[in-house]
């Protein structure tokens, strides 16, 4: 609104008497003012701007962690075996703690000790903050909590617990207190299961509130689950039916493995002795190897259908062809020995009632050479290739250093050593029609999977006959037997090496072994390390732990019986038919 | 001229307030939305309780305890056993 002069008579009055520099100071004043105010704010908004927003937002904006928890792991079924869940842990700040008499009371009965106990569990002199217990149950919580008692809180964190308990101890493994793998499938596969912390930054208003999101930093990643190609029913029963075993026979140790012949799953791994993952006081290292991945013993005479395979590979026998087999028989300085000779034997006799002499005579047809091979392909000396962390690839020295003495005794399995796993996997071969699938922890499916041809698949059909008459009357393994099917396999019984000598008294029995034997669905490998409750052989030993899983197993798995009505005992004349199905199923395996 | 300018101010000011409004809305959703997740993550371990706590009373040890010793079952022996062929099956 500018004013405008209209006429001489108002501009009369608003004329002023005033010396002109009156007027220069007062507007040089003002506009020194206002130069110093645009200044001000011209350096605040322009120059400082940076500093001053970041002063602002200190007060208001938070870089928030999104935390993140371990996945589970679970059976192929999904039942759990590990899962990571919130618990409360009660802590104590001595420098803020309070507690009146009443109150230390109350607390100790809430913890479930006695007073006393608790004044000693609250004298340590720290500094900073230690826990009281860790977890406490939500009960407890819930108390404490009502308490209010100052420098007394709650701490919320993630505890991994594991439903199965011993039952797979070995092959799920275990945390430490930081939730890093320390052992098994929580070690191989640490970085899938753990995640990774996100961050954002956010607003927050007076009350705390979040009102705004500003910028992810990190993203979150939740640790992903794992689906296993265990069975924890099948894992359960091999877990019990070696604990009864071990106990009955008074041995050292024990392991048995499960594979699934068509897919090469893992479907059961129990080791002796075992341990509880949830408790995690008092670990030894001792219970916690899982031996059938780790260890690695002579096999004794699971070895002797590798050799049969060899011989019947070159043509250089066939099944019936007769050997001469004498009690004993000198290679070089080495006295081999039959435990029950027979003079004459077919080469299925020699894996039927597993002739040491036989198995030398059929061994010393082949050069070095082409037995290496054989056991090569099978994949001894080399790592089974399952991913369990630690597992181990026995030992297999190459052909050119045998010793002819060491050439006789491989074939009935001394010089070489391999684990369990690593035998059953071999023996693949036999029930998959030569065909070796690679080993895996984890579930898959059928068609995802390649397998290795080791053999023919009529080499393979012919030494699982063979190893079929194993179990059959005047076999060494006729323990191993499961009503109403047909079962292939191999005994095995080897001294074991104490400090450089094979201890007379010292043995390792074993069954390998795989049914329905017309078209192998189970391989079960056991192995029990020294018994000494008087029974040592193979067959007695290890054989009735197979025949219980297996039987269980088959049973668990609903496959259709294939032995002869005959064989089978049943009371009403079943149909012989292609493809029976199981309908009467009472109880369960369990 | 004028009146376009006085239009232009009361809508300058609707928009304002609009944006006052919009950005209030804004807030107040993303508080819901917080509370939300909050929520959906306490429902998610309580899932993982509760999955914790029935596979604990499913444990195939406690089963077969239960089974032997409380309802005395057994596994059928083979005789009991009845083999059935399905008709229609290749």
């Amino acid at each position: 609104m500018s004013y405008q002069p209209r006429n001489a008579r108002s501009h009369q009055l608003l004329k002023l008497n005033l010396a002109p520099w009156r007027m220069v100071a007062v507007g040089g004043m003002l506009l020194g003012g206002l130069v110093l105010v645009a200044g001000r704010a011209f350096y605040l908004q322009g120059l400082n701007t940076d500093y001053l927003q970041g002063k602002g937002d200190a007060v208001a904006n938070r870089n928030l962690t999104l935390p993140t928890h371990r996945g589970q792991v679970a059976d192929r079924h999904g039942q759990l075996l590990a899962i990571s869940t919130p618990v409360e842990s009660l802590w104590a700040r001595p420098v803020e703690l309070k507690l009146n008499p009443e109150q230390h009371v109350h607390l100790a009965k809430v913890l479930g000790m006695s007073p006393p106990e608790l004044t000693k569990k609250l004298a340590r002199r720290t500094r900073g903050e230690f826990a009281i217990r860790r977890p406490v149950t939500p009960e407890q919580a819930a108390k404490i909590a009502a308490m209010g008692t100052p420098g007394l809180y709650l701490r919320r964190e993630f505890r991994r617990y594991y439903p199965a308990g011993e039952v797979a101890a070995h092959v799920v493994g275990f945390t430490n207190v930081d939730d890093l793998g320390q052992e098994g499938v929580e070690r191989a596969y640490q970085d899938w299961l753990a995640g990774r912390e996100g961050e954002r930054r956010i607003m927050r208003d007076r009350r705390g509130n979040t009102i705004r999101d500003l910028a992810p930093i990190k993203t979150a990643q939740m640790g992903g689950n794992l689906a296993l190609a265990l069975d924890l029913k099948i894992q359960y029963l091999a877990h019990r039916e070696l604990a009864a075993a071990i106990k009955t026979h008074k041995a050292k140790g024990g392991s048995v493995v499960v594979l699934d012949a068509k897919t090469g799953e893992i479907l059961a791994l129990a080791n002796q002795p075992n341990f509880n993952p949830n408790n995690r006081r008092n670990y030894k290292p001792e219970p916690m190897r899982n031996r059938a991945v780790i260890d690695t013993f002579e096999p004794g005479s699971t070895i002797k259908p590798f050799v049969a395979a060899a011989v019947l590979e070159r043509g250089l026998f066939h099944p019936d062809s007769v050997i001469d087999t004498p009690e004993t028989w000198r290679v070089g300085t080495k006295l081999v020995r039959d435990v029950h000779p027979h003079p004459r034997m077919t080469v299925t006799e020699i894996i039927q009632k597993s002739s040491n002499v036989g198995a030398v005579k059929l061994a010393m047809s082949l050069t070095s050479q082409q037995y290496w091979d054989v056991l090569h392909r099978s994949g001894f000396g080399e790592l089974p290739g399952s991913g369990f962390p630690g597992e181990s690839a026995g030992r297999l020295r190459a052909a050119a250093t045998w010793k002819p003495v060491e050439h006789a005794t491989m074939a009935y399995g001394y010089g070489l050593s391999v684990s369990l796993l690593q035998l059953t996997r071999a023996y693949m071969a036999f029930a998959n029609d030569g065909e070796v699938m690679p080993l895996s922890f984890l579930k898959r499916e059928p068609q995802e999977v390649a397998g290795e041809r080791v053999f023919s698949p009529s080499v393979a059909r012919e030494v699982r006959a063979m190893m079929e008459a194993v179990t059959a009357d005047g076999g060494t393994g006729q323990r191993t037997r499961v009503p109403g099917y047909r079962v292939a396999g191999k005994t095995g019984t080897a001294h074991k090496l104490v400090n450089g000598h094979y201890a007379p008294d010292r043995y390792l029995s074993s069954f390998i072994g795989m049914a329905p034997a017309s078209n192998p669905r189970l391989i079960i490998g056991v192995v029990i390390d020294e018994p000494s409750g008087g029974v040592y052989y193979g067959g007695s030993v290890a054989g009735p732990v197979f025949a219980q899983v297996m039987a269980a197993s088959l049973r668990q798995l609903a496959l259709p019986p294939d032995a002869p009505e005959t064989a089978t005992r049943m009371t009403q004349s079943a149909p012989v038919v292609a493809a029976p199905t199981v309908v009467a199923r009472v109880g369960g395996g369990m | 001229m004028s009146r376009l300018n006085v239009i232009l101010a009361l809508v300058l000011v609707m928009c304002a307030l609009a944006v006052i409004q919009a950005q209030h809305r804004a807030r107040t959703y993303f508080v819901e939305l917080e509370r939300l997740k909050k929520e959906a993550r306490a429902l998610d371990e309580q899932w993982g309780q509760l999955q914790l706590e029935q596979s604990t009373w499913a444990n195939p040890a406690r089963v077969d305890t239960l089974a032997r010793t409380q309802l005395g079952l057994v596994a059928p022996p083979q005789e009991r056993t009845h083999i059935e062929t399905l008709v229609g099956e290749p």
